[in-house]
């Protein structure tokens, strides 16, 4: 029987080395009270009824030291903690996207070119995923054991994860939060792949239309064309290159435009007004769906990078490349 | 120590001086509430057990055959909701900390003995309407009540069930408030707050709790009814809610209320590691200090439940830091009560076989509490039966064994009678076995990945998963003894003298059962607490 | 509360039989007075930080149906509880000299001041309900402001709701103090209820003087 689950992704190692120390602490003092107790209770066990016991005296000096060395300890527990956690939290900037839509009670998951599946990912070893998910619903967690990783999926906001799968295989993805009768059912599968698998797994089936390019129909649909076309007078900013620049609020502060903002900015553009613009976008809450908001997204992602395949047959206006002058 | 009186079926005291159904429904009495809250607990600890019971039925095999889905929530729902907020919050507090406060602090009764009955209504009343919620079709939001789905998508009962735990709510903290007056201003001349049992001091630092958590949980079931009544929006995102918010208002009190839970266990701890080892606490300013401390720091690491939910990394890491800090106060408490064996003349008797049991479990229990504090292991384990087992250890093999350590060590008090020693220590070994074998398995195939609340689950994980319920059954037994000769004693047992320990405290200078109005003459308070010196010694020290 | 306040029959009648003398039982009565303040503050805390945390998201929607309120009407509401503050301090005043009719008099002051309030408040929700401003399956998101001004009116139903809970509770405790004061329960030495209902009557005013503003000042004239 085993005792860890598969170590299958980069952080893995990391966090089973800080159970084994945490293993290791909780053993000692566990086993330290446990035969002290145990010890003195027949060591000192009651010969006659009316024994009583010899007083011992209070000792200001074993208190400092049983507060100290726990205290001690502790810090070191907290230190190694986030040491992993940063690992864990903080994605690497050559991430590919997989973008996941959960809902009650299926995983949806997107690869940028278009490829869909559901509650199957294939993902290549040794490169960094990056996950944007969204949940249609109540709250999910995505979560695979041998990665060591889970994140909620909280639905109103994008939750952003990542991994970098280490060792090619099939491995249990679960969804961990609970979210109503069939949550145990809402599991799947992760394949890891080598990248020369993942890339002869990508060309094999037809890729649908790309996020981005989906995106850039829904452009037109909900009419945001008409404030972003670039056109002379515009009423809203451009958004070409906005993906990860700094913007200038109007309050005076500012924000670095990631996918939480842009999707921000779409459901309720009012939260954090761009200087210099009136607030008059209106809130689209409730009129897109998570998936329309993610190939959203994805659009005006595509359109910081070289344009994506399915931008130049979609219908959507060209997009100047340079910002407008009121963007460092 | 007191010379026994006159055998208890001669005199009058407080089981014998009225009868009738309606002597106590309406009594005033702490003592004859203790007894209510006692029957109050069990039955809801009953059903409680029973919904485990299903729940491990369910998991001897990985497909979710016995139950449907829909129900199995609905069980963990209602084991979740009864064990906490009908069983474990209102347990000590109102069994122990109503019938043992006023005896040890020397007063006649608490300060509002109405309000004390009111909350045992307020209690009775909130736990009915759960009841009939579980009656009528259950809930299957789990005792957390996550939203959006408890408000929007879960259609169970989720209206009732808050509301009863709503109305419970004041029960506990009308309970909190009166024990906090009492222990301010009905102490005996000479009880100073330095000479005060540990026990009363521990369910000081519970009241506060009570006092200050229990609103905001009131408040936020409040909202979630309403939101599910009238579609306020307040946590749906739908609307622009924020789901998140919840689980802040949520933790902000369940965080504190887990401290609710294991304060009155170590406050029970504390007494019996002194009367079994016959011998002053070690360290009583610092076991009282940290009670206080821990009462104060639950309030400040709500967050480390919510690790993964999106919170902000920042937050993570203070939420994390500070539970850490709230350890060292536990950690301080049991050195001291494994300094207090030490040269100690300890008799092993039954509750103190609980005491050492509560130490070792709470012990490993609350450094796995320290595994989920440190933010890279939590990312992993958050939501698996790592948890599960985590709060078990806690839960059950802390709180639910000093609770029974403490009735049997006062049951001579409250019965007047003596529990059978012999079935009294064979059920605390199986209940220790028995819980070992249940939950430890627990932390394993929780670090093997497998989530919490899952009605099926992949193979692989079977064979821990039929040790678990094995080791169930076997507690479940260990359970059923001692209210068997619980009830029996009651009736048929041997008549108890009035300090059948020779321990210390005002308690056991009354007679047992005491008389309604705890003591013939209000005691006055000379010395220490905990002091077992015999006179000779006495001298010697002078 | 009103066990520390019963009359038993003990010397002196007020005293009940569990504390050694008036003094103590006074001690505890206002000591668990505070107490329970101290979880009223919290009870209502849980709903400001839900309205602080949604007022910084949704400002603009937030102020825009906070322009919606009727701050005459809210005006007058305040000037009416501070009014009734007085009016209970007067009572308690009064008790503490023994003068039996002015309590009386100045508690029932003090209802109808606090009637006033609900009577207002009647209007208020009325207006509310005619414009469809009332959360739930018959709102209507107000004209130029953004849907999440729901959730302005779901938290003002909330806590001005609660708010209003506590008055009614709040009128009824003055009722059954007045007609002990008609009786002669109270002397200069044995007044504790009248205290402490006048301690909760405060509180409750309290909770409205943090109310009015956020509820409807903040953010005005900023469109
Ligand atoms: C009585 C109940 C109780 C108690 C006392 C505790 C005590 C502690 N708990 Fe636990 N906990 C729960 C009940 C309890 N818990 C419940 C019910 C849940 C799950 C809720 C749900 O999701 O349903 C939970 C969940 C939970 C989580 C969230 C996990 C997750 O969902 O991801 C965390 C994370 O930090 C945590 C931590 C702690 C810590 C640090 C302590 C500490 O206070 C423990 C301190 C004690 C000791 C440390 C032992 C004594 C120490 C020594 C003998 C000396 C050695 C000391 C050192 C080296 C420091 N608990
Ligand atoms: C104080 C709290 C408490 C107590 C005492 C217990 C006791 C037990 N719990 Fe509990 N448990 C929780 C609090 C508690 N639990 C909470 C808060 C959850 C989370 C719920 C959620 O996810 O929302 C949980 C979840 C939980 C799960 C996880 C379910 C899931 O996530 O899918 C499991 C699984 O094994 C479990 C098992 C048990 C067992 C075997 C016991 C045993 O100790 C019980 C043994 C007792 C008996 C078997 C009854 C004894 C019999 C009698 C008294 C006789 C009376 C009977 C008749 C007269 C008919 N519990
Ligand atoms: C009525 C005009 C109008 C329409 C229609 C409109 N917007 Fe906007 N948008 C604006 C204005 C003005 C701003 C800048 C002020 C602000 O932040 O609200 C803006 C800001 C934004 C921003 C933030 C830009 C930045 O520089 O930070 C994004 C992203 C955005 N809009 C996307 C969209 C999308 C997607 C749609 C369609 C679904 C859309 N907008 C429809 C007027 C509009
Ligand atoms: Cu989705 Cu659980
Ligand atoms: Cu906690």
């Amino acid at each position: 029987m085993p005792f860890f689950p598969e170590e299958a992704s980069t952080f893995a190692r990391h966090v089973d080395g800080l159970y084994i120390f945490l293993i290791a602490v909780t053993a000692f003092f566990s086993l330290l009270i446990g035969t002290l107790v145990v010890v003195f209770a027949i060591k000192y066990h009651r010969r006659s009824p009316d024994e009583v016991a010899t007083e011992v005296h209070e000792s200001g000096l074993l208190e400092i030291v049983w507060t100290v060395i726990p205290f001690g300890l502790v810090l070191v527990m907290f230190a190694w903690g986030i040491s992993v956690y940063f690992r864990i939290t903080r994605p690497p900037a050559n991430a590919i996207d997989i973008y996941v839509i959960a809902k009650q009670w299926m995983w949806k998951l997107q690869h940028t070119d278009g490829h869909r599946e559901m509650n199957e990912l294939h993902v290549p070893v040794g490169v960094p995923v990056r996950l944007t998910m969204a949940s249609e619903d109540v709250i999910h967690s995505f979560y695979v054991p041998a990665f060591r990783f889970k994140r909620d999926v909280v639905p109103g906001r994008f939750s952003t994860a990542w991994f970098e799968a280490s060792k090619p295989g099939k491995y249990h993805l679960f969804c961990a939060e609970f979210c109503g009768t069939r949550h145990s059912n809402m599991i799947g599968w992760v394949y890891a792949m080598k990248p020369t698998d993942y890339q002869a797994w990508l060309a094999g089936g037809s890729p649908g239309e790309s996020l981005a390019a989906a995106g850039a129909k829904r452009f037109v649909e909900h009419a945001c064309n008409t404030c972003h076309g670039d056109q002379p007078g515009a009423r809203g900013p451009s958004l070409a290159g906005l993906f990860g620049k700094q913007v200038p609020l109007a309050n005076g502060q500012t924000v670095v435009a990631d996918e939480s903002y842009l999707r921000e900015s779409i459901v309720n553009s009012q939260a954090r007004l761009v200087a210099g613009y009136p607030p008059i976008m209106p809130t689209f809450q409730g009129l897109i769906s998570e998936e329309g908001l993610l190939q959203l997204v994805a659009y005006i992602k595509s359109l910081s990078s070289a344009p994506p395949a399915g931008a130049a047959t979609s219908a959507a206006p060209a997009l100047s490349p340079e910002r407008k002058s009121t963007r460092p | 120590m007191n010379t026994s009186t006159a055998p208890a079926s001669q005199r009058v005291h407080y089981l014998n001086a009225s009868y009738g159904v309606k002597s106590w429904l309406l009594t005033t009495d702490h003592k004859r509430i203790a007894i209510l809250y006692l029957i109050g607990v069990t039955v809801f600890f009953a059903i409680g057990g029973v919904a485990a019971a299903l729940i491990r039925l369910e998991l001897l095999t990985p497909a979710g055959d016995v139950l449907q889905a829909e129900t199995y929530n609905k069980m963990f729902t209602t084991h979740g909701v009864m064990m906490i907020f009908f069983f474990m919050i209102p347990g000590i507090p109102g069994v122990l900390g109503n019938f043992l406060i006023p005896l040890m602090i020397g007063a006649k009764d608490v300060a509002f003995p109405r309000l004390n009955l009111l909350s045992w209504y307020l209690f009775m009343i909130g736990g009915l309407t759960a009841l009939w919620a579980v009656v009528h079709g259950g809930v299957d939001t789990g005792w957390t009540f996550y939203t959006p789905y408890s408000t929007v998508y879960s259609n169970g009962w989720v209206v009732v069930t808050a509301v009863g735990i709503f109305i419970s709510g004041f029960s506990s903290i009308l309970t909190g408030l009166n024990f906090v007056v009492t222990i301010h201003t009905m102490r005996a001349p000479g009880m100073t707050w330095m000479r005060m049992p540990l026990f009363c001091w521990g369910m000081y630092a519970t009241a506060i709790i009570q006092i200050l958590g229990t609103p905001v949980i009131a408040i936020t079931l409040l909202l979630v009814a309403a939101e599910r009544l009238f579609h306020l929006g307040i946590f749906d995102p739908a609307q622009g809610g924020d789901p998140v918010l919840f689980q802040h208002l949520f933790w902000f009190y369940s965080h504190p209320a887990v401290y609710l839970m294991i304060l009155p266990a170590m406050a029970i701890i504390s007494e019996l590691v002194t009367a079994f080892a016959r011998k002053p606490i070690f360290g009583y300013k610092f076991i009282a200090g940290s009670s206080v401390a821990i009462a104060v720091l639950s309030f400040l690491v709500w967050g480390h439940h919510m690790f993964v939910s999106g919170q902000s990394v920042y937050a993570g890491l203070v939420f994390s830091f500070l539970s850490f800090m709230v350890a060292i106060p536990s950690a301080i408490k049991v050195f001291n009560w494994t300094a207090t064996l030490y040269k100690g003349s300890v008799s092993y008797q039954t509750p103190l076989l609980y005491a050492l049991g509560f130490i070792g479990l709470f012990t490993f229990g609350g450094l796995t509490g320290l595994m989920l504090a440190s933010l890279g292991l939590d990312i992993h384990v958050h939501d698996t039966y790592f948890i599960v087992a985590h709060f078990h250890y806690i839960m059950v093999g802390g709180t639910i064994m000093a609770y029974l350590g403490g009735l049997h060590y006062w049951w001579p008090k409250i019965s007047g009678k003596l529990y059978p020693e012999y079935w009294s220590r064979v059920s605390a070994w199986v209940i220790f076995i028995g819980f070992n074998l249940t939950f430890f398995p627990q932390f394993i195939v929780g670090y093997l990945g497998m989530p919490r609340r899952y009605h099926a689950y992949p193979d692989e994980f079977q064979v821990l998963n039929v040790m678990s319920t094995a080791g169930a059954s076997i507690l479940g037994i260990g359970y059923v003894i001692p209210l068997v000769y619980f009830f029996y004693s009651w009736r048929y047992g041997k008549d108890a003298a009035d300090n059948p320990w020779g321990a210390t405290g005002l308690e056991w200078e009354t007679p047992s059962p005491p008389p309604t109005e705890n003591f013939p003459e209000t005691p006055v308070v000379t010395g220490r607490p905990y002091d077992y010196r015999t006179d000779e010694e006495e001298k010697a020290v002078v | 509360m009103s066990d520390a306040h019963a009359a038993a029959h003990a010397t002196p009648p007020e005293l009940r039989h569990h504390f050694v003398d008036l003094e103590a039982q006074k001690e505890a009565s206002s000591l668990g007075m505070w107490m329970f303040l101290v979880t009223e503050v919290l009870f209502f805390g849980g709903m400001f930080t839900a309205y602080v945390v949604y007022r910084a998201s949704y400002r603009r929607a937030f102020e825009g149906a906070s322009n919606l309120l009727d701050i005459r009407l809210g005006a007058f509401n305040t000037a009416v509880l501070i009014l009734s503050s007085l009016t209970m301090v007067l009572a308690v005043w009064a008790a503490s000299q023994g003068k039996k009719k002015l309590i009386v008099l100045f508690l029932l002051l003090t209802m109808l001041l606090g009637a006033t309030f609900l009577g207002v408040k009647v209007v208020e929700y009325k207006q509310k309900f005619d414009h469809h401003e009332v959360p739930g399956a018959h709102f209507v998101v107000p004209k130029g402001l953004a849907p999440q001004s729901e959730l302005f009116f779901s938290l003002y139903f909330c806590m001005t709701g609660l708010h209003a809970l506590h008055m009614i509770i709040g009128i009824g405790l003055l009722a059954w103090l007045a007609a002990k004061a008609r009786r002669g329960a109270f002397t200069p030495r044995y007044y504790t209820p009248v205290d402490m209902v006048g301690l909760y009557w405060h509180f409750v005013d309290i909770v409205w003087i943090f109310l009015f503003p956020l509820l409807y000042l903040l953010g005005r004239n900023t469109l």
